[in-house]
């Protein structure tokens, strides 16, 4: 059915594939040099792409893994002007893989973002990058240029630039703000297919997504499934970070053993109590259990954890997790959109008991998990679940912390490591 | 048809007459907002319901048809 689709030569089923062409120094590739290794995108292929998405199994990379099948099936149903939206905003401060993406290989993302339009019959993209990532903006706005000047595109491509903050990247807040109203989420339904981009449908998908989708168009679901599991095929970027000898962004198969992403990272730094797994929105997971584990969620759940956010973040012993987790907790408390009184109350009660908890000060524990319970599941988006997610796990995986704390000590050195804000 | 008992967060201020008129279904948390569990409400308590939801002064509660989660719907087109 698909033989246009599949190129003759069908390069790099191995790793890595959306990092295959990448230069040395990270400078942008061009659209001369990506033309010559990838070729023109297949839009001819029009609807027709749906079905090989479909048998690639690809599913979203942006945290909530959704079949990306099901959105373009669902906006092409649709008639009348419609949008393809590329989410770069990252608002994960851990992330670093879409503004590599955007930064390095941004013409693998507008390639993908014309092929979604191609797809579902849309004739604008819109790519939004947050404020701050201003090197990346840049290359993508000389991308966008580039690609005018050749005039190979049937798209309009507008580049704009999100507010900075944790809460933007949330799709429905993004299609708010892309609609001209405040960058906040709203209640769903009604879902981007159905009301997206100024109430018309639309197809959003994270940044690596739509690269992933131009490499399933060129070369086909089977290239595509020649890594990663049944359950979830195919590479997926993963940033690294913490307590290991070479932090950055790597492209993995999926179901690769945590252990051996850490061992490309080239090793964990000195001792280790524990790893934060899928972002700010995850969870954390004793250093001994995430080192037998694998990069897929069937095998993180036992754990209690997801890929979400696809970050793996190496906490050092000497470090206290509940100092962190306090830390996490009033940030992801000042990033809720103020909307939902459970996330405006809740979220900031339960930052407050941690704070008291990290301190040390007596805390009451019973009431701190009353709250998570009352918060779980509370809002118009996923906001307070991700923060009740993360403070849960943070209570489990560091119980004998907590206990430690209870007693008026603390097993941590005074530092801090993780991140809150300042994602660039 | 069974009914459910939804809260628009957003719209919702937490004013508490819901919980008033309706504690059999709706409790406050410790802020003050509704907490609805979203079971079918129960045939006697229909007109309690709709009282509690006529009395919302942001109209925030709502009483709708029971729909099926975005999670079916996933399995469903996987």
């Amino acid at each position: 059915m698909t033989r246009m689709a599949v190129s003759e030569v069908a390069p790099r089923a191995q790793l890595p594939r959306l990092l295959a062409a990448l230069h040395a120094d990270g400078s942008p590739v061009p659209f001369d040099e990506h033309l010559g290794i990838y070729g023109a995108p297949p839009v001819q292929l029009g609807r027709r792409l749906i079905d090989l998405v479909e048998a690639s199994g690809l599913s979203g990379r942006g945290g909530a893994g959704f079949p990306m099948a099901t959105k373009l099936h669902a906006v092409a149903a649709r008639g009348g002007r419609k949008f393809v939206v590329a989410n770069g905003t990252e608002g994960e401060p851990l992330s670093r893989k879409d503004k590599a993406l955007l930064g390095c290989v941004p013409h693998l993302v507008l390639d993908g973002a014309a092929l979604a339009a191609a797809a579902v019959g849309a004739d604008e993209v819109v790519v939004a990058v947050a404020e701050r990532a201003v090197r990346e903006r840049s290359a993508l706005t000389r991308a966008v240029a580039e690609r005018a000047r050749r005039g190979l595109d049937r798209v309009r491509f507008q580049v704009a630039a999100a507010p900075d903050g944790f809460i933007v990247g949330e799709e429905t807040a993004l299609l708010s703000w892309l609609s001209g109203r405040a960058a906040k989420p709203t209640l769903v339904p009604p879902r981007p297919f159905e009301r997206g981009v100024r109430g018309r449908p639309t197809v959003v998908q994270n940044v690596e997504t739509l690269a992933q989708l131009s490499l399933v168009a060129r070369y086909g679901p089977e290239w595509f499934r020649e890594l990663g599991t049944d359950e979830e095929p195919g590479s997926a970027l993963v940033t690294v970070a913490g307590a290991v000898s070479r932090p950055g962004v790597y492209e993995v198969g999926l179901g690769m053993p945590i252990r051996e992403l850490i061992e490309w990272a080239g090793g964990t730094a000195g001792p280790v109590s524990a790893y934060l797994i899928g972002g700010y929105f995850g969870s954390w997971v004793a250093a001994a259990d995430a080192e037998r584990a694998a990069l897929l969620d069937s095998e993180l759940l036992p754990f209690g954890a997801s890929l979400g956010a696809r970050t793996v973040f190496v906490l050092p012993a000497r470090v206290c997790g509940i100092v962190e987790t306090s830390r996490l907790a009033r940030y992801l408390a000042s990033e809720s959109a103020g909307q939902c009184g459970p996330c405006v109350h809740g979220l900031d009660a339960i930052a407050g008991g941690l704070e008291r908890l990290a301190r040390p000060e007596h805390t009451d524990l019973l009431r701190l998990e009353r709250w998570l319970e009352q918060v779980r599941g509370r809002g118009a988006c996923r906001h307070p679940d991700g923060a009740v997610r993360l403070v849960a796990s943070a209570l489990d995986v560091f119980a004998s912390e907590v206990e430690l704390h209870a007693a008026g000590r603390c097993s941590g050195e005074g530092q801090v490591v993780l991140p809150t804000g300042t994602a660039r | 048809m069974s009914e459910v008992l939804r809260v628009n967060p957003i719209a919702c201020d937490g004013h508490g007459l819901c919980a008033e008129l309706l504690p059999e279904l709706i409790r406050l948390d410790d802020w003050g907002y509704p907490i609805v569990d979203g079971r079918p409400v129960p045939k006697e308590l229909l007109s309690h319901a709709r009282r509690a939801v006529d009395a919302c002064p942001t109209l925030a509660l709502a009483l709708g048809r029971a729909e099926r989660a975005a999670s079916d719907r996933r399995t469903r087109t996987r």
